[in-house]
C-alpha cells in the first residue's frame, strides 16, 4: 500500500507552484554561499573544496610515481621525495578521505534521507565548513612554504626533534580539520536522534544513516584523542617539553599508541560511510531489500567499537610487549567479521535481484571488489608473524590504497554518480560515467597489486631510490598510475560539462526508494520537503 | 634489463619457510574467498539481470542460518591463523641460549655494528651460516627498523632503550639489510648487506682486517675514561656497589623491589641512576646522560657482562 508510488512526480509542475524555487536558486551571490546555513550549500562548499585538495593530493602522487620509474633518485632530491610522499598523504588523508563522503553526501543526505528540513545545527555545520577550510589553508601554507616530511603519520622524535621542516603548519592544519570533523559528527548524531520524521523509525532508516551515525561516533570520541596528540609535539618541538624524545625524557612509543589510537579508527571513518553508499546503491540498482538489513547495520556499530581497541597491530615491530601484540592480533581478527558480513551480505541481495548496471552499480561492484581484497590482506597484516616481515613495506602501502582508495574513493565515486541527479538535477552522459569505470577499475589494479609483490619481496616504502630488482614491479605501477589518474580525469570532465548540457534529471530518475528520491525535487528546494513527509513504508521497499 | 622476473623472496633463515608457509596459506584462503564472491557476484549480474523496467523482484528480507554461517566460518578460520601467527612470532621472540651476541646502533643514515671481538662494520653484518645470532640494537637520534627481507625479521630501534631480534641464516650468500622505520632526509641510503659466510670464512674474516681489540677490552678503557671504577671498584666501602658478576643476576632495590640485571638495566642505571637505585647505597652516581654514546654504552655493557663470566677487575 505505497501511497509514493501513484502520486505525481514533484517535478511535473503540479498542484503546488508557489515553492518551486530549489536550493540552486535561492540566491546568486557569493554571499548567498558563503554565509549559508543549508546543509545542501554547504555540502557544495566541501565538495569544491573537497576536489581541490583530491586534485592536489593525486598531484603528489604523480610525481611519487614518476621518481620511482628508476631505481636511482633521479628525478628529484630525497628531502623533495620525502616532502612529495608526506603532502599526499597528509592532504589525501586529512583534507580529503575523512571529510569526503560524510562531508559532502552526508551533509546533503541525511537530512533528506530522515525528511528533515536542515541538520539539526545548521550553524555549526558552517562553522565546520570554515573550520576545515582553516585546516586546508594552514596545510596548504606548510605546503607552499616549504613542505613538511615527515610522512604523514608524524613519528616523533622525528617530527618533534629532528625534521627541519614544517611539521607545526602542517600538524595544525590536521588539528582544525579535526575540530571541523568532531563538529560534523555532533551534528549527525544530534540530527539523527532528533529530527527523524514521523513513522522514520530506526529500523526504517536507510543503512547510509546507520553508517554516518557509527562514523559520527567514531569522530567525537577518537578526534579529540588526535587533536591533543598535535598540541604535545607542537609543545615538544617548540618548548622542548620531554614528551616524546627521549633526551628531553619522553617517550617516542607513547606518541605510537596516541597516534594509532585515533588514526586506525579514522580508516573506518573513512570506509563506513562508503559502505553505507554502497547498501543503498545495491538494493536500488537490484530493485531488492537488502539481504539482512539488522546485521549490516550492526556491523557498523560492531566496526565502530571494535575500531577502537585495535590499534596496536600497527606496533608489532615496535617492541611492544609480545602479550600486548597478541591482544592487538585477536582483536583485529574480530573486526575483520563485520566486514567481511558486509560483503556477503550484499553479494546476497543480487541474489533473484532486478540488477542494472548503470554507473552508480559498476562503482558499487568495483567497491566490493576492491574492498574484498583490501580487506582480505588485511588479514594477512592482522597475522602476527606474517606482518613482522610486511610491516613498513609496499604491501601495507598496497593494501591500506585498497582500503582507501578502492574502498573509500570507489564509495565516493559510486555516491556522486548515483547523487549526481538528485545535488545539480542534471544527468551525466551514462556511457562515458561507464567507461571511466572501467579505467577506473583497472588503472586501480594495475597500480596497487604489483605494490603487493614488491612488498612481500622487500621493498621499504618511503624509499626515494631502491635496489633494481624492484623495478619492474615499481614500473607497472606507475603505468597504472597513469591509468588511474586519467580514470579520473573523465569523471571531472562529464560532470563539469553536465552542468550546463546535462539533460534535465526527473525527481527519482532511478527509481529508487527513499525520501530523498520519492518526496524531494531535483535538485531539492531550499527547505527540501514541501510539508513533513510521513512514512509509512518500510525501508528499500522495493 | 631486469634479471629476474621474481614473486618471493628467498628464504635465507630458519623463519623465511615458516613465515612463507603462512603467507600461502593465507593466500589460499583468499583466493578462494575472493573468487567465490567474484564468482557469486558475476553469475547472479548475468542471471539476474534487468530484463524490463517493471520487474518485481521477489524479496528475500534475510535468513539467519545463512548469516550465522558466513559470521561463524569467517570466525573459525581468522582464529586458526591468529594462533599459527603467534606462535611463529613468539619464536622468532626468545633468542636460543647458543645465540652469538652483536650490537648495532642506528643513526641518521648509517648501521653501526659492533662484534663481540670487537670488529666493527659500517651498514655490513658478517655473520656465520647455521648459527643464531642476536643482534641488541639501540639508536643514537630517531626511531630506525631493522629488516633483512631475506630472513623475514624486521625490528624498530627506538631511542630511549634497547629493542633486540634474532635469526638464523640458512644460506651463505649476501642479503640486503633495510633501515625501514622513516628516519628522514636519507632514510632510503640507509641500507647494507648481511653478508653469510660459513665458519671458516667468518673465521678467518673475524682475524684479518684491521687490528681489533674484543669488545670487553674496549669497553674496561671507557670505564676507566668516564671514571665509574673510582665508584665501582670491587673491593669494600666503594661507594658504588661492585659490578662483578652482577649480570644476569637479581638485585635488591632501595624500594624493596628486585630486578634481573641485563642490558636494558645497565643502561638505564647509566643513564636514569636515580630512577632504580640499589639497596644499601646512596643516589650519589651521577647521569651520563649526553656524555656517552650508544656505542660506548653498549661497550661498557659488554665490559660488565664480561665481569659476570668471573674474570675480575
Ligand atoms: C659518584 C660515584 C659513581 C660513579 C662515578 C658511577 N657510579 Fe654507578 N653507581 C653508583 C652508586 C652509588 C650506585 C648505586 C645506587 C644506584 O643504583 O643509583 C651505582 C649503580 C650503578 C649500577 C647499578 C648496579 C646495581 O647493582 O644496581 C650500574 C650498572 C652502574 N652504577 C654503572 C656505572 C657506570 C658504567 C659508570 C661509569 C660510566 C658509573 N656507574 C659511575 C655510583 C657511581
Ligand atoms: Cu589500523
Ligand atoms: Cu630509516
Amino acid at each position: 500500500m505505497s501511497t509514493a508510488v501513484f502520486k505525481p512526480r514533484p517535478d511535473q509542475m503540479g498542484d503546488n507552484n508557489e515553492k518551486k524555487t530549489s536550493y540552486l536558486t535561492a540566491g546568486f551571490n557569493i554571499r548567498s554561499w558563503l554565509l549559508t546555513v543549508d546543509h545542501k550549500r554547504i555540502a557544495i562548499l566541501y565538495l569544491l573544496s573537497l576536489t581541490f585538495f583530491f586534485f592536489l593530493g593525486g598531484m603528489f602522487a604523480v610525481l611519487i610515481r614518476l621518481e620511482l620509474i628508476t631505481p636511482a633518485g633521479d628525478l628529484m632530491q630525497a628531502e623533495t621525495y620525502n616532502k612529495m610522499f608526506t603532502m599526499h598523504g597528509v592532504v589525501m588523508v586529512f583534507f580529503f578521505l575523512i571529510p569526503s563522503i560524510p562531508a559532502v553526501f552526508g551533509n546533503f543526505l541525511v537530512p533528506l534521507m530522515i525528511g528533515a528540513k536542515d541538520l539539526a545545527f545548521p550553524r555549526i555545520n558552517l562553522l565546520s565548513w570554515y573550520l576545515f577550510m582553516f585546516g586546508g589553508m594552514l596545510g596548504f601554507a606548510a605546503i607552499i612554504f616549504g613542505g613538511v616530511d615527515t610522512g604523514w603519520t608524524f613519528y616523533t622524535p622525528y617530527s618533534s626533534t629532528y625534521a627541519n621542516s614544517n611539521v607545526i603548519l602542517a600538524a595544525l592544519g590536521a588539528f582544525f580539520a579535526g575540530f571541523s570533523s568532531i563538529l560534523t559528527g555532533l551534528n549527525f548524531i544530534a540530527t539523527i536522534h532528533k529530527m527523524r520524521a514521523p513513522g522514520m523509525t530506526w529500523f526504517r532508516m536507510p543503512l547510509f544513516i546507520w553508517a554516518h551515525y557509527a562514523t559520527s561516533i567514531i569522530q567525537i570520541l577518537g578526534t579529540p584523542v588526535v587533536a591533543i596528540t598535535i598540541i604535545l609535539v607542537a609543545l615538544e618541538r617548540l618548548f622542548h617539553i620531554g614528551i616524546f624524545d627521549p633526551k628531553l625524557g619522553g617517550d617516542p612509543i607513547l606518541f605510537q599508541h596516541l597516534f594509532w589510537f585515533y588514526s586506525h579508527p579514522a580508516v573506518y571513518i573513512m570506509i563506513l560511510p562508503s559502505m553505507g553508499v554502497i547498501s543503498e546503491v545495491i538494493t536500488c540498482f537490484s530493485k531488492k531489500k537488502i539481504f539482512g538489513y539488522e546485521f549490516i547495520a550492526f556491523s557498523s556499530l560492531g566496526i565502530a567499537v571494535l575500531g577502537f581497541l585495535v590499534w596496536g597491530h600497527h606496533m608489532y615491530t615496535s617492541g611492544q610487549s609480545i602479550y600486548v601484540s597478541l591482544v592487538f592480533s585477536v582483536l583485529t581478527f574480530l573486526v575483520a567479521i563485520p566486514s567481511a558480513i558486509k560483503v556477503f551480505n550484499w553479494t546476497a541481495t543480487l541474489y533473484k535481484g532486478s540488477v542494472s548496471y548503470d554507473a552508480p552499480m559498476l562503482y558499487a561492484i568495483g567497491f566490493i571488489g576492491l574492498f574484498t581484497i583490501g580487506g582480505l590482506t588485511g588479514v594477512f597484516l592482522a597475522t602476527l608473524g606474517v606482518n613482522v616481515h610486511v610491516h613498513d613495506t609496499y604491501f601495507i602501502v598496497a593494501h591500506f590504497h585498497y582500503i582507501m582508495v578502492g574502498g573509500a574513493i570507489m564509495g565516493y565515486m559510486a555516491a556522486l554518480h548515483f547523487w549526481w541527479p538528485k545535488i545539480t538535477g542534471r544527468l551525466y552522459p551514462e556511457v562515458w560515467a561507464r567507461v571511466a569505470s572501467f579505467v577506473i577499475f583497472f588503472g586501480f589494479h594495475l597500480t596497487f597489486f604489483p605494490q603487493f609483490i614488491v612488498g612481500y619481496l622487500g621493498m621499504p616504502r618511503r624509499y626515494h631510490a631502491y635496489p633494481e630488482e624492484f623495478q619492474i614491479w615499481n614500473i607497472l605501477s606507475s603505468a597504472g598510475a597513469s591509468i588511474l589518474g586519467l580514470g579520473y580525469l573523465i569523471p571531472l570532465i562529464y560532470f563539469i560539462w553536465s552542468l550546463k548540457y546535462g539533460e534535465r534529471a526527473s525527481a527519482n530518475p532511478w527509481n529508487a526508494k527513499g525520501l530523498e528520491w520519492e518526496k524531494a525535487d531535483s535538485p531539492p528546494t531550499q527547505f527540501n520537503f514541501d510539508k513533513t513527509p510521513i512514512v509509512d513504508q518500510e525501508v528499500y521497499d522495493y | 634489463m631486469f634479471k629476474e622476473f621474481k614473486f618471493f623472496p628467498e628464504q635465507a633463515s630458519t623463519l623465511a619457510g615458516e613465515v612463507d608457509l603462512l603467507f600461502y596459506f593465507l593466500i589460499a584462503v583468499s583466493v578462494f574467498f575472493s573468487s567465490l564472491i567474484f564468482f557469486l557476484i558475476y553469475v547472479f549480474a548475468v542471471r539476474y539481470r534487468r530484463r524490463s523496467e517493471d520487474e518485481k523482484p521477489q524479496q528475500i528480507p534475510g535468513m539467519l542460518k545463512l548469516e550465522l554461517a558466513w559470521s561463524i566460518i569467517p570466525l573459525i578460520l581468522t582464529m586458526i591463523v591468529f594462533v599459527w601467527g603467534a606462535t611463529i612470532y613468539f619464536d622468532s621472540y626468545t633468542p636460543p641460549k647458543d645465540a652469538m651476541e652483536v650490537y648495532v646502533v642506528g643513526k641518521q643514515w648509517m648501521w653501526h655494528i659492533q662484534h663481540p671481538t670487537g670488529q666493527r662494520e659500517i651498514n655490513e653484518l658478517h655473520i656465520p651460516v647455521n648459527q643464531p645470532v642476536k643482534l641488541t640494537m639501540a639508536t643514537e637520534d630517531v626511531i630506525h627498523s631493522f629488516y633483512v627481507p631475506a630472513f623475514r625479521v624486521k625490528k624498530d630501534v627506538v631511542p630511549g632503550r634497547y629493542t633486540t631480534m634474532w635469526f638464523e641464516a640458512t644460506k651463505t650468500g649476501e642479503f640486503h639489510l633495510f633501515c625501514a622505520e622513516y628516519c628522514g632526509t636519507k632514510h632510503s641510503a640507509m641500507i647494507g648487506k648481511v653478508v653469510v659466510q660459513e665458519p671458516a670464512a667468518y673465521q678467518d674474516w673475524l682475524s684479518g682486517g684491521t687490528q681489533n681489540e674484543p669488545l670487553e677490552v674496549i669497553g674496561e678503557k671507557k670505564f676507566q675514561q668516564f671514571a665509574c671504577q673510582t665508584c665501582h671498584a670491587d673491593k669494600p666501602n666503594s661507594r658504588g656497589p661492585s659490578l662483578v658478576g652482577i649480570f644476569g643476576e637479581s638485585i635488591k632495590l632501595q624500594n624493596g623491589q628486585s630486578v634481573v640485571v641485563d642490558e636494558e638495566y645497565i643502561r638505564e642505571s647509566v643513564l636514569e641512576p636515580n630512577s632504580k637505585v640499589a639497596a644499601g647505597y646512596k643516589p650519589v652516581m651521577p647521569t651520563f646522560k649526553g656524555q656517552v654514546s650508544e656505542v660506548s654504552l653498549l661497550q661498557i655493557t659488554a665490559y660488565i657482562k664480561s665481569l659476570a663470566k668471573g674474570g675480575s677487575n
